[in-house]
């Protein structure tokens, strides 16, 4: 579903600021993969999903999504195949749009926008039925704009966007950080329920050692820009906190002294 | 009296058009645009010299339309191809769009007096100047109102919308932005020009100097509409903008009538968007002086 070949990127080149962010990575996602990707900062993990989504262009190697290599294609036209829950809550979502404004943008991602209506009365029974299935009561305000919403909400409305219209993979970037402890709960909750029911390919960036434990079928550990760790099936639902430290420590021949990973 | 409010009235509803030409760089793509300043020249210079080649003023208007629509293009290919900031543009294209407009006048200025006009057709029936530019007026605000009403809720004007608001999320949902931008630059100044070309018609003649001021005064106007009369769905937004624009005209005709020298117009024009800009933060000096007075009671 997702190959990486190679890819490296390296940012401000040939001055004294060089950051080799990702040095020749490579992995393969099988279709409904659910990979939880952790590292400390400045391990290249969120550099790894922008490269993915287009933002930043990579210096080398290839990505391909589905087949198809996406390595020169922008951001926009990537779109079509990805779904994207950001950081911050902010960032998903247009503030001064309706909850049915967003959502019918996403619902089109992909397509060639026409000078047809926004969005359809059809759609908004569709939209009410999914965001029943949140929980949060935002059925009943299909008209509010977004910027009223906590960022708890905005998460789950932004995780909705990403996955109105099936993507071929979903790529999710420390989408809880942001969150305080129970609400993060909460959407992670929901994304893992959406994740199974649409046996989606998923890649969770997550500083948090538990939750990458806790979530998906597989965990990649990242660091100095590469992947060091990369833990599947049987031996993944076994993994602990302390399985994955002593393995850190053995490969990297670093004790992981990350508090945010090691505290959330 | 009566003539000086109508006057306004007429004038307002022509500044109308700029006003929404305004609003949608300035609130809806979130874009402060100086192009305007060159294309309403533009639209009156384009309208004046084809009217004085016989051509007629409605077909006029639509020139003028295209070439607004250009303006905006270059301004757009400048900001997203380029990647120059916006302001700065802006400023490129309203400079270049100076000598561009000499040219197509072929002189500073160029008079209208006694042309057939949009308005003429109104006159021939006997109704004076006033009345006819507020019908026409009223004609036009109310076509391109109904037409931007439409248009910023379909799928296209959606995506135009939300680029202002969140670009980063627009272009996650697959949309192109530098598009949006480009097509939001190109209407605006596609609707400032038809006002220069209306305006120029008016007062009967076009000039090269004539733009100098009317980002402000569309601004003005922007601020005036949403202050006074509110911002609640966007046909009411719309709305707000003619009012704000004609509020605005007659606020200028009462300074003048209650004896503000004319030079001084600008000024007064450039403080009182300062001050409206500023609205918010004089809100949040206050806030802590009402607590404080609160607390004594």
């Amino acid at each position: 579903m997702l190959v990486i070949k190679k890819i490296t990127k390296i940012f401000n080149p040939r001055t004294i600021n060089e950051k080799v962010a990702l040095h020749d990575v490579s992995f393969t996602l099988e279709e409904g993969d659910f990979v939880t990707l952790i590292g400390g900062n400045g391990s290249g993990k969120s550099t790894l999903l922008n490269c993915v989504a287009g933002v930043y262009p990579v210096d080398n190697g290839d990505i391909f999504i589905d087949d198809i290599n996406v390595t020169n294609l922008c951001e926009h036209k990537r779109a079509a195949l990805l779904g994207r829950v950001f950081q911050n809550p902010i960032m998903g979502t247009a503030a001064n749009m309706g909850i049915e404004e967003n959502l019918a943008l996403a619902y089109r991602r992909g397509q060639r926008r026409s000078l047809t209506w926004g969005i359809t009365n059809k759609e908004r029974e569709h939209y009410k039925e999914i965001l029943s299935t949140l929980e949060l009561g935002l059925e009943n305000r299909l008209g509010t704009k977004v910027g009223l919403l906590s960022g708890g909400q905005r998460q789950a409305l932004t995780l909705i966007m990403a996955t109105l219209k099936k993507p071929k993979l979903l790529l999710l970037d420390e989408h809880t950080a942001a969150l305080d402890p129970k609400t993060a709960q909460k959407v992670l909750e929901i994304s893992d329920r959406i994740i199974q029911e649409e046996n989606l390919t998923t890649l969770m960036v997550t500083h948090n050692m538990k939750d990458a434990i806790k979530h998906g079928n597989r965990l990649m550990m990242m660091y100095e820009g590469k992947v060091i760790l990369d833990i599947k099936g049987e031996e993944k639902q076994k993994l602990t906190v302390e399985d994955l430290l002593v393995r850190f420590g053995n490969v990297s021949g670093e004790e992981f002294t990350n508090d945010r990973a090691l505290l959330g | 009296m009566l003539q000086i409010f109508l006057g306004a009235i007429s004038l307002g509803l022509l500044w109308a058009i700029v006003t929404i030409g305004v609003y949608i760089t300035y609130r809806i793509l979130d874009i402060a645009d100086l192009t305007v300043e060159g294309s309403i020249v533009m639209g009156a210079a384009i309208a004046a010299s084809a009217i004085t080649r016989g051509i007629n003023p409605y077909a006029a208007v639509g020139m003028a339309f295209v070439g607004g629509l250009l303006a905006g293009l270059i301004t757009g290919l400048l900001h997203t191809k380029l990647k120059i900031p916006p302001l700065l543009s802006g400023i490129l294209t309203m400079i270049a769009l100076y000598s561009i407009n000499l040219r197509i006048m072929g002189k500073a200025n160029i008079s209208l007096l006694r042309m057939h006009t949009t308005y003429s057709t109104f006159e021939k029936l006997g109704i004076n100047h006033n009345g006819s530019v507020i019908i026409v007026g009223i004609i036009f605000v109310g076509c391109i109102i109904g037409v931007l009403y439409w248009f910023f809720g379909t799928e296209i004007g959606c995506a135009i919308r939300a680029t202002g608001d969140n670009p980063q999320m627009v272009r996650a949902q697959g949309i192109n932005t530098n598009t949006t931008i480009i097509l939001g630059l190109m209407i605006s100044n596609g609707l400032v020009a038809i006002a220069g070309a209306l305006i120029a018609q008016s007062q009967s003649f076009a000039d090269v100097q004539m733009g100098i001021g009317s980002i402000v005064i569309g601004l003005a106007s922007v601020i005036i509409g949403e202050v006074l009369f509110g911002k609640r769905n966007f046909f009411s937004r719309l709305m707000s903008l003619v009012l704000g624009a004609i509020t605005y005209r007659i606020i200028i005709a009462l300074v003048l009538k209650l004896g503000m020298p004319a030079n001084d117009l600008k000024l007064f024009t450039a403080i009182t968007v300062a001050i409206a800009l500023a609205l918010p933060v004089f809100r949040s000096y206050l806030k802590p002086i009402k607590k404080s007075m609160k607390k004594v009671d």
